[in-house]
């Protein structure tokens, strides 16, 4: 319901005055002189693209980010921790910096995927390079997985960092641009490229949540409990590298929707998986679609970057959290 | 049955356990003493499967370290000796988790109702709807306990006898509490189950314990029947302090009394 409320919400604002209802309304009636064919192709071109690619980000960062808490028993865990963003974004600045040198035939014959491909696959990297790293005699301990998270998205920062400081000017604006995230850039192309593999990794979760609820008491009790340990995690991991991934890629990096949400939902209906995840993928979109429909109007024309919204509200809002469950929360 | 043969374990490069050789037979009480660090644990964490071990473990006459994890589950449920939860799950929601493998062995409707009566089993009627992090480490145990018994209601399943394996189940309880849980141990045993218990409490494990698996550097130091095991002479190898052990009149059980040191 309220999803429906906000994503209309999200198809009506915005710098065109364009009226969502009326575009409905034609297209349910077919009334051809109703409604000028510049405002269809601002609905249906430009801000349902935006809308749907918004719900579907904010639904795989909200779902990866309950399933990363779940995986490293610590509701502070974010795939934003485990250097998959910071991959992903190594992935990006790549294109941007080198597209014009190195990668030139590459990002020529790729044309528009590149920059969302390169990302992808700078997240599957460092997952694949971490799970290398962390696990030894086929058992991942989750502990040597986040410090080499923290130590490989350290390094993919810096190279990141290499690449920026050799960047020009036109590029280091397109790069803070990206880095900031923003959906400005939806398009049905965009969302065909990433809607599969956000949608896969969705649809796998349901299938994670026995086993998540068992991972509370800890990985021997899980065990105990008969979860098959070693293929749950690399579901679990695959997943969140996937739709972190998938988002990175096509709207950099949005915080704070992957530790919000899932908190907000275990104060709201409690910590069991079952129904956390779906309710998670939910408030995702919904949240993702306000922030990105409050990034519009605040300053229109213009727009802000979504990032600094979702990171202005989270924030804050994150901090409050903490002091408030200080004495229950285990951190 | 569980039976080892030649069972060692490695943990950071140390021998922890050391060919240790023994057969646990169901519808007993089967206890593991010894000294802090005598590898009681290990031992325990090596027949759940949590640990890798090199020797023969069998549980029910199959290998345990080929079956799949829920078959394992389906005949043995573990107590750790302390689980620490990350989200404020409620009483009623962990104990739950015990049937997360759908093999209590209790039929459909009354599956729902399971929890509580564990619950009541482990005296913690009235505890289902309050948080697990909000109750105290004895409070706790119990629950854990529960969850277990939730797991491998029926102590025996197809013919298949159910293993409860207990990391120190009375560790941090009252008097009460402890003779309640050991009394609910036994019970599982006399039902045909069989329960591994990890003791400290060297007058409990005379009470209640069928036979004595006693541990010392690793090694099993001996293994019998209570009162074979319970005596003065082993008492001292084991533990380096000259205990005398008595016999309490009537029931015949052996017990052992701390202030005896002074008197020898």
């Amino acid at each position: 319901m309220l999803l429906a409320v906000v994503f209309l919400l999200s198809l009506t604002a915005g710098a065109s005055d364009a009226s969502a209802l009326a575009v409905i309304h034609d297209l349910l009636f077919r009334e051809v002189d109703g409604l000028a064919a510049y405002e269809r192709i601002v609905i249906l071109e430009i801000r349902l693209p935006r809308a749907v690619l918004g719900m579907l980000i904010g639904a795989a960062l909200a779902i990866s980010g309950a399933v990363m808490q779940g995986l490293f028993r610590n509701p502070l865990a974010d795939p934003g921790l485990v250097g998959v963003s910071s991959g992903a974004a190594l992935g990006a600045v790549s294109v941007i910096v080198l597209g014009g040198g190195v990668l030139a035939s590459a990002v020529e014959f790729l044309g528009t995927h590149a920059l969302p491909l390169a990302a992808l696959l700078g997240g599957l990297a460092t997952t694949l390079m971490l799970y290398r790293v962390a696990t030894r005699r086929g058992e991942t301990s989750i502990a040597t997985m986040l410090l080499a998270g923290i130590a490989l998205g350290a390094l993919a920062m810096a190279i990141s960092g290499v690449l920026i400081f050799v960047a020009d000017d036109q590029q280091l604006r397109d790069l803070t641009f990206w880095q900031l995230g923003s959906l400005a850039g939806a398009s049905w192309v965009k969302i065909g490229a990433a809607g599969p593999i956000i949608a896969a990794a969705l649809i796998a979760c349901p299938f994670l949540a026995r086993s998540l609820n068992a991972m509370a008491l800890g990985e021997a009790a899980a065990h105990h409990l008969g979860i098959p340990l070693q293929r749950m995690k690399v579901i679990a991991i695959v997943v969140v590298a996937a739709a972190t991934g998938a988002s990175v890629a096509v709207s950099g990096g949005i915080g704070f929707v992957g530790i919000i949400v899932p908190h907000l939902l275990r104060l709201l209906i409690g910590p069991d998986n079952r129904y956390l995840l779906p309710a998670s993928g939910l408030l995702g979109a919904i949240v993702l679609l306000l922030a990105d429909a409050a990034s519009r109007i605040l300053v229109a024309p213009a727009e802000f970057p979504i990032g600094i919204v979702t990171a202005a509200v989270g924030a804050p809002f994150f901090l409050w959290i903490l002091l408030k469950r200080r004495g229950v929360l285990d951190l | 049955m569980i039976q080892t043969g030649n069972l060692s374990a490695r943990l950071g490069g140390r021998r922890v356990l050391e060919n240790v050789s023994f057969q646990a037979e169901s519808g007993q009480l089967t206890a593991i003493i010894g000294p802090n660090g005598s590898g009681k644990t290990t031992l325990l964490r090596a027949l759940s499967g949590e640990i890798p071990c090199s020797g023969d473990l069998t549980i029910n006459g199959m290998d345990s370290r080929r079956l799949k994890p829920w078959r394992l589950a389906s005949m043995r449920a573990v107590l750790p000796q302390k689980t620490s939860l990350s989200f404020p799950f409620t009483v009623r929601e962990v104990v739950a988790l015990g049937l997360t493998g759908g093999r209590s062995g209790v039929s459909g409707g009354e599956v729902v109702a399971l929890p509580d009566r564990a619950l009541r089993c482990v005296d913690l009627d009235g505890y289902a709807g309050r948080f697990y992090q909000e109750l105290s480490g004895g409070e706790q145990q119990r629950v854990q306990l529960a969850r277990a018994l939730c797991q491998v209601w029926e102590p025996v399943l197809d013919g298949v006898p159910r293993w409860l394996l207990l990391d120190e189940p009375v560790s941090s309880l009252d008097i009460h509490h402890q003779l309640a849980i050991m009394r609910l141990a036994s019970e599982f045993a006399r039902a045909g189950g069989g329960v591994i218990a990890v003791l400290h409490d060297l007058n409990l494990t005379c009470m209640f314990a069928d036979r004595i698996l006693m541990m010392r550097s690793g090694r099993l130091h001996a293994c019998g029947r209570t009162p074979e095991v319970m005596t003065d002479s082993l008492l001292a190898e084991v533990f380096g302090c000259s205990l005398r052990v008595g016999m309490a009149p009537g029931a015949g059980q052996p017990f052992v009394l701390p202030q005896s040191v002074h008197a020898s």
